[in-house]
């Protein structure tokens, strides 16, 4: 019998992580904030054109080539509301990024191992990794618009996290020690991320779309909801990020049982953790089936994003609460 | 299929089949096979998969822990005999369970084969015929050029790189991305066979707990288990012989800060030998870290400890010396429940001793008075015992972690003790001494078959699917004629035959790269002078 005493932690580290977490949260708010008024009061511009933009939406201004082009789509410009506050709102939130990750290396140096073991450092980081989807789509796709609706649930989660699910940086538990973990719980995280962007654009997707539904029946959509991207443009972007995120859970899922089979002795067994998983799983394929399903795309498709995310967010809350099994770490 | 636009690649049927006209049992066996295999039942059945697993992350599965299931039954005995007439705690082995993947699987497979062949044939095919009228595509353009329109496809045909090119007349035809189609059903099958190889390894593989106290031995035969959960096929008598010896053990615990009494690591020094009298190896078991013995994975699961007790009769002869394993009931006190039987005292059937006992490695007490444990690692060890007479009726089998104490008579309470202590029983029925403590591993012995072709199965599905999700089909034509004032006029249209996002405007480049070359082509030819004006 041998006993250890909890690896040295790094005082410094640990207090400048701490304050890390606060400033970030400040930031993002005022972020949101800034978010909120470009997409209640910015002018409705047209888009440039760019990857997932209609081709109609500028690039076909080709007059000075003398190129003619026809594009039959039904889909109209790819507008969104617009102000110079947005492109401050990003400026914030790349700042408030940096300090997030600035903080995970602060807290894996504090504790001096990486910064992903409890559900704290879990959900700070796929935080992390929402944000940063929502910097790329706002540099790729220009999907600056995602801002207000992205921050929500990073705020509630990091609030969730700093008030109730804070512990002090410190060693792990046994079972974490293995070099699984920053290639399975990575991959979970990045996924998770990404899940979390596409499910958020799926439900301002679910709002635009009845903005059309009224409009068609002629009827006056005012606020946010009327002044939101057109659904199809969203819808891309939603689905884009399943692209991203799919492959990565499928990954996730394999090097989690194949971590599985070295630390417990099977490689899968149907813990709580790894049912909802592969709930999780056969949803999302569900969801990617939808799309190539006559009178499935769309909304319906949708709802199965956002079911996604519910279960996501199902399997890191409720499971490591309610059940008991091998991945309580709680 | 909705996302299909053209022939090719159709092979599912898409939407509800209408009921079959002509009556007649192969008609209904067609429509029945053509429901089962559209992408609504795929997707119907998917749901299924993922709503039928629910209860089982919610109800304790005999899979994951027969002692919860049983805790379960105790609890709600009116409610678990229904549940389980519903295979609720076998959910994932369940005929109704089952039903549901092997429906999807047959769909998929009904799906994926004929789709196979389709792909097959296009793969081999050339590209279409360009059609007659461009501008219905979804994507088209059109310019003039003073190239000629020999120059027009060849510049065409070094813009479509990575295409596959094909002439007809006065067009190209082009058509690119075929490796989706491939990865799509390379996925499907790779799930696919990872049905099988999962069954395969159940079927023929076992599982088994076992529970062995330092400088203590184990043999891979079926009776040395705890518990063991063969397959259907498995054939346990040939098992492989190997032995296992637990030299040492050692836990190492966070002793101070918020986590003190966190585990820090677990390290288990075993020797072992692959058969009975064979050379022995050691290997260092840790969490993370099986030995591997003859195709068997042999892990740590965990750990506990095991007081030894010593137990004189009344006349003073040791009728009972061994470490007995106690369970702990959480991992933060380790305070361990676990019983002693001594069923031979020497005075018969009638005077048998039984002990219910409470290990607390470091003992302590709380502010009412109760004896607890404040930290896992056993650093003021001690013990309380409560002592029983009488039958143990060992002649039925029972669990050697409770004592059936009806039929017995009580000793009472023994003073807490420290090891060496001794505790007298009364009416000099002898005397039983705590002395000292060893600790056990609990491990698990696992063959599975499955493991290998899992994980490749697993992988190529990842590798399909990634070919599937980003590699975007499309087709491209172009058409070059020369019009009445003898200018080049330039047609090009595309089509994306999955509908992800950029394909117009990639095609749009195309566009506008092919312009460009020809501009530059034309440029360089100075007998084109008519270019120069509206190109510009
Ligand atoms: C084990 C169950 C299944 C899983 C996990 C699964 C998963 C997937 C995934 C992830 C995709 C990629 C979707 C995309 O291209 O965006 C896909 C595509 C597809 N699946 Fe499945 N699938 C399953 C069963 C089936 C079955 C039973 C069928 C046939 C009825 C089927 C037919 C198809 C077809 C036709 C596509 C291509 C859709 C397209 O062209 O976009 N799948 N599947």
């Amino acid at each position: 019998m041998t006993y250890t005493l909890a690896a040295p932690v790094n005082e410094t580290m640990a207090s400048a992580s701490d304050t890390l977490v606060i400033a970030m949260i400040v930031t993002y708010a005022a972020a949101l904030f800034l978010f909120a008024i470009e997409a209640a009061y910015g002018r409705r511009t047209n888009l440039k054109a760019g990857r997932l933009m209609p081709v109609s939406a500028g690039a076909a201004g080709g007059g000075a080539d003398g190129i003619e082009v026809d594009v039959r789509t039904t889909e109209g410009e790819a507008r969104a509301s617009q102000s110079v506050l947005g492109a401050i709102a990003l400026g914030v939130t790349a700042l408030g990024f940096l300090m997030g990750l600035a903080q995970i290396i602060t807290r894996g140096v504090a504790a001096g191992r990486w910064p992903w073991g409890n559900m704290f450092e879990f959900v700070v980081a796929m935080c992390l990794v929402a944000v940063g989807v929502l910097l790329y789509a706002s540099f790729r796709y220009q999907a600056r618009f995602l801002g207000a609706f992205v921050l929500v649930p990073v705020l509630i989660l990091l609030g969730i996290g700093v008030k109730w699910l804070y512990v002090d940086p410190g060693p792990l538990i046994p079972a974490l020690h293995s070099y699984w973990v920053p290639i399975h719980v990575t991959a979970a995280i990045l996924a998770g991320g990404a899940f979390m962007v596409s499910g958020v654009t799926g439900v301002t997707y679910l709002v635009s779309h009845r903005s059309d539904v009224k409009r068609a029946r002629g009827e006056q959509v005012a606020g946010i909801a009327g002044r939101l991207p057109s659904p199809e443009l969203l819808d891309r972007i939603s689905h884009r990020l399943i692209l991203f995120a799919f492959p990565l859970w499928t990954f996730g899922i394999i090097a989690g049982s194949i971590w599985a089979d070295e630390a417990w002795g099977r490689f899968w067994g149907w813990d709580p953790k790894e049912v909802w998983s592969f709930i999780s799983w056969v949803i999302y394929a569900a969801y990617l089936h939808a799309r190539a399903t006559g009178g499935w795309r769309g909304p319906k498709a949708t709802w199965i994003n956002v079911l996604g995310f519910a279960t996501i967010l199902f399997n890191f809350f409720a499971v490591n609460y309610m059940f008991s099994g091998l991945h309580s770490y709680a | 299929m909705s996302t299909t636009t053209t022939d090719t690649g159709a092979a599912p049927a898409e939407g509800s089949p209408r009921g079959p006209k002509g009556l007649g049992a192969l008609g209904w066996a067609r429509w029945a096979w053509r429901v089962l295999t559209s992408m609504r039942t795929a997707l119907i059945l998917l749901f299924l998969l993922a709503v039928g697993a629910i209860p089982g992350s919610i109800l304790p599965q005999n899979v994951v822990s027969v002692d919860e299931v049983n805790i379960y039954f105790r609890e709600n005995p009116e409610l678990a005999p229904w549940l389980d007439r519903f295979h609720l705690f076998d959910v994932f082995s369940s005929p109704w369970y089952a039903a549901i993947y092997l429906l999807l699987f047959v769909s998929l497979a009904g799906c994926v084969f004929p789709r196979a062949l389709v792909h097959a044939r296009a793969v081999r095919s050339r590209p279409v015929r360009t059609p007659r009228n461009l501008g219905r595509m979804p994507y088209s353009a059109r310019f003039t050029t003073g190239a000629s329109p020999e120059a027009v496809l060849e510049q065409a045909r070094g813009v479509l790189k990575g295409y596959r090119v094909e002439r007809y007349g006065d067009s190209v035809s082009a058509e690119t991305g075929y490796l989706r189609e491939a990865g799509n059903v390379l996925f499907h099958l790779a799930l696919l066979g990872l049905l099988v190889a999962l069954a395969a390894g159940s079927f023929f593989g076992y599982r088994g707990n076992m529970l062995v106290v330092e400088e203590d031995g184990f043999a891979n035969t079926l009776p040395s288990y705890d518990a063991i959960y063969p397959g259907h096929w498995t054939d346990m008598d040939s098992i492989a012989p190997f032995t296992i010896h637990l030299d040492d053990f050692e836990a190492g615990f966070i002793e101070e800060g918020d986590l003190r009494g966190q585990a820090a690591s677990y390290v288990a020094d075993l020797t072992y030998t692959e058969e009975p009298g064979g050379p022995e190896m050691t290997h260092r078991l840790e969490v993370n870290h099986p030995l591997s013995v003859s195709g068997v994975q042999v892990y740590l699961l965990g750990h506990g400890y095991a007081p030894e007790f010593v137990v004189r009769n009344g006349d003073g002869d040791v009728v009972f010396d061994q470490a007995v394993p106690f369970l702990y009931r959480d991992t933060m006190s380790f305070v361990s429940d676990g019983v002693v039987k001594v069923p031979d005292t020497g005075a018969g059937d009638d005077a048998q001793l039984g002990f219910v006992g409470v290990f607390l490695p470091t003992a302590a007490q709380t502010p009412d008075g109760e004896l607890t444990s404040s930290f896992p690692g056993a650093t003021e060890p001690r013990v309380t015992l409560e002592g029983y007479t009488g039958d143990l009726g060992m002649v039925d089998p029972q669990s050697v972690y409770q004592l059936r104490t009806e039929g017995m008579e009580s000793l009472g309470e023994s003073p807490v003790l420290a090891a060496g202590d001794v505790w007298e029983l009364p009416d000099g029925a002898g005397s039983i001494e705590f002395a000292g403590y060893k600790e056990y591993v609990s491990l698990q012995a696992n063959r599975d078959g499955a493991r290998l072709p899992a994980l490749l199965t697993a992988a190529t599905a990842v590798g399909g699917l990634l070919l599937t999700l980003f590699i975007r089909p499309r087709r491209v034509w172009v058409r070059a004629a020369r019009g009445e004032d003898g200018r080049t006029r330039v047609e090009l249209a595309g089509l994306g035959k999955t509908e992800v996002a950029g394909n117009n405007a990639e095609f749009h480049e195309i566009t506008t790269e092919l312009a460009a070359r020809l501009r530059n082509e034309s440029d360089d030819n100075p007998q084109n002078p008519s270019d120069t004006r509206s190109d510009r």
